[in-house]
């Protein structure tokens, strides 16, 4: 009802409009979407009639060959258990870090923090560039150890500029009321701040998760032994460079058959991979609003 | 209470001797801050960042990893000239800025009409539920993301069954921009319109309802309530945006590449990549990307300069 009067308090043309804008924005949905399904129902498909007439709905044909074949390889499931690995160390030593080092940043009382801030800042503008931090990485005896994806990256100015603005925003009379009943800095930090500040550090683990998750780049030069890589370089081989893992297709006979089923791997490989963070992130989207107004603005 | 403390023995003593009092003073109280808090960020950022800065005089050396660099031979700028004078380097320039202008032109306005959008569904849930679709790209990988592509656009793929043709577009130099643009903004213009719509539903209400009983229609109302609510927002982005031109990420270009349509598709940052590590030419290679550094810099400063001029003084 209340929604109706509203749509009704505008005139002829704003109704236009909006009806315009509408379908744009319809149009955006569906285009996330079809995308999406096309995916999902492909991979249960087979993989002559795929080839042959694209997408059919009988479903009778349907198969799990694809997820049966990506499932029973070694290699996806080291590549899952590196990523999970990599990308909860990553989220922890990341988040502490900078959650620690955005406290004193915070305080407008804190002696030498221009100084801090400017070391800090300058590094997201100007940088020593790939070989150099690459011959670091090697000098430092970091090559093939998963220290080397994750150190680097470990704090992140950004980040620390948007747990600095949050701590900002609260109450300067809870931390006086705590350093009056004799607490020190690091008691009223852990005790008394952080408690208060959960949508931040949920949106920074968020995004600290995702971003080691979904990453290559970093893993492709520094980690070269399979052991070790994480699931998106894993995905590369198979989805980028058209080699699926041995074991996955070395069955068929024909090379049309395998060049089939390798293109069928492809989408269960998607699928397979994906799941977890979409479904993760839903959980998580009370959180987008505050965690990200927090860092946007002040900047 | 520290500052009573300071300013007590501040004034026994000299005025020279009560600063350093103070310092000292101010130092045993809060050293936690220092060494608790705020080291372990700094000794990463100089181990990480600051050390690699170093590195770049490499750029200037024949550089010998045996030798290493205090060994190696000066050679000047003799790296950026190649680089300057290289057929292709018009090209990789060119490509670089076509790849991150055209992607800014056509992939920043999406997000702030999207939330212009939002802001105007009156339920909250169908709202959420939208915005739950738009955000889910985001969580997908490049690798996947540049997969799902692939498959898209290969010759056998849905596009070219469905209008009967064998176009192969990944081959394409041509095809390469709007394919990169256009699956940027299908990822990422969903997430970005985050802020925007928040900035939006904090609007302040009393202009809401005053503009609606003005009657005004909605490009009144935006110009009224909706425009001044994210202005600023949409400032700092363009700046920082503009400004980051020529950083524009390595793993999405790399993972759209093949063979064929690398006319249009090789930037500066896979030509350093390539040549660095795979040629294993870490000077010149050092050299280019330093380059592609400081004109990212300048850029930065530029389009601050001229942001703040047309917004009344405020930049960054």
């Amino acid at each position: 009802m209340k929604k109706k009067s509203k749509f009704m308090r505008y005139s002829t043309q704003d109704k236009a409009l909006l009806m315009i804008g509408y379908i744009l924005l319809g149009l955006f949905v569906v285009a996330i979407i079809v995308p999406v399904i096309y995916i999902v129902i492909a991979s249960f498909m087979d993989p002559v009639t795929l080839q042959n007439k694209g997408i059919t709905f009988d479903f009778e044909k349907w198969t799990l060959t694809a997820y049966q074949r990506v499932m029973s390889n070694a290699q996806i499931w080291i590549g899952f258990k590196n990523a999970v690995i990599y990308s909860l160390v990553f989220t922890a030593v990341s988040v502490f870090i900078t959650l620690l080092a955005a406290y004193p940043m915070s305080r407008s009382d804190f002696k030498g923090r221009k100084f801090f801030n400017a070391i800090f800042v300058i590094t997201m503008f100007f940088g020593g560039g790939l070989i150099p931090t690459y011959l670091l990485i090697s000098n430092l005896g970091l090559l093939d150890s998963m220290w080397a994806i994750i150190l680097p990256g470990a704090f992140s100015v950004w980040n620390m500029i948007i747990a600095r603005t949050y701590y900002q925003g609260i109450p300067g009379d809870l931390q006086e009321a705590a350093m009056v009943d004799g607490a020190n800095e690091v008691v009223y930090f852990f005790k008394i701040l952080l408690p208060v500040c959960t949508p931040v550090i949920a949106v920074l683990a968020l995004w600290q998760f995702v971003g080691m998750w979904n990453s290559y780049f970093d893993a492709m030069i520094y980690l070269n032994d399979s052991a070790k890589q994480p699931l998106q370089l894993v995905l590369r081989s198979i989805l980028i460079q058209n080699q699926p893992e041995s074991g996955m297709i070395s069955d068929m006979q024909s090379t049309a058959a395998r060049a089939q089923l390798a293109e069928l791997l492809k989408y269960a490989t998607i699928i397979i991979s994906s799941l977890p963070l979409l479904v993760m992130y839903p959980f998580f989207q009370k959180y987008f609003d505050s965690g990200i107004m927090a860092g946007s603005i002040k900047g | 209470m520290s500052k009573d403390a300071a300013v007590v023995s501040g004034g026994k003593s000299g005025k020279k001797s009560a600063g350093l009092h103070n310092t000292i003073l101010y130092f045993k109280q809060h050293w936690q801050l220092y060494v608790v808090f705020l080291l372990p960020a700094l000794v990463l950022t100089i181990v990480f960042r600051y050390i690699p800065m170093g590195g770049i005089l490499i750029a200037f050396q024949r550089y010998n990893p045996i030798r290493g660099i205090m060994g190696s031979e000066w050679v000047g700028l003799k790296y950026f000239e190649r680089f300057l004078s290289s057929p292709d380097f018009l090209t990789y320039l060119g490509n670089t800025l076509k790849l991150s202008v055209f992607g800014l032109l056509w992939g920043f306005p999406v997000p702030i009409l999207l939330a212009f959008l939002l802001n105007r569904i009156a339920s909250t849930g169908i709202k959420k539920k939208i915005q739950l679709v738009l955000y889910m790209p985001n969580f997908i990988s490049v690798i996947v993301l540049c997969g799902i592509v692939r498959i898209l656009l290969s010759v056998t793929g849905p596009i070219n069954l469905f209008f009967g043709s064998q176009i192969n577009f990944m081959t394409m130099p041509e095809a390469f921009r709007t394919i990169y643009i256009v699956s940027g903004i299908w990822q990422g213009a969903g997430w970005a319109s985050i802020m925007y719509t928040a900035a939006l539903s904090n609007a302040s209400k009393e202009l809401k309802e005053a503009a609606l009983i003005d009657g005004a229609n909605i490009f009144q109302q935006i110009k009224a309530v909706e425009w001044p609510a994210i202005k600023d927002m949409v400032v700092i982005q363009f700046i920082l945006q503009a400004g980051n031109i020529m950083s524009i990420g390595f793993e999405k270009a790399y993972a759209l590449q093949t063979d064929l349509n690398l006319k249009s598709s090789e930037i500066i940052a896979t030509y350093v990549y390539k040549k660095g590590l795979l040629d294993g030419d870490y000077s010149f290679s050092t050299a280019v990307g330093l380059f592609n550094t400081v004109i990212n810099v300048v850029l930065l400063l530029a389009v601050n300069k001229v942001v703040a001029k047309m917004n009344d003084g405020k930049g960054i």
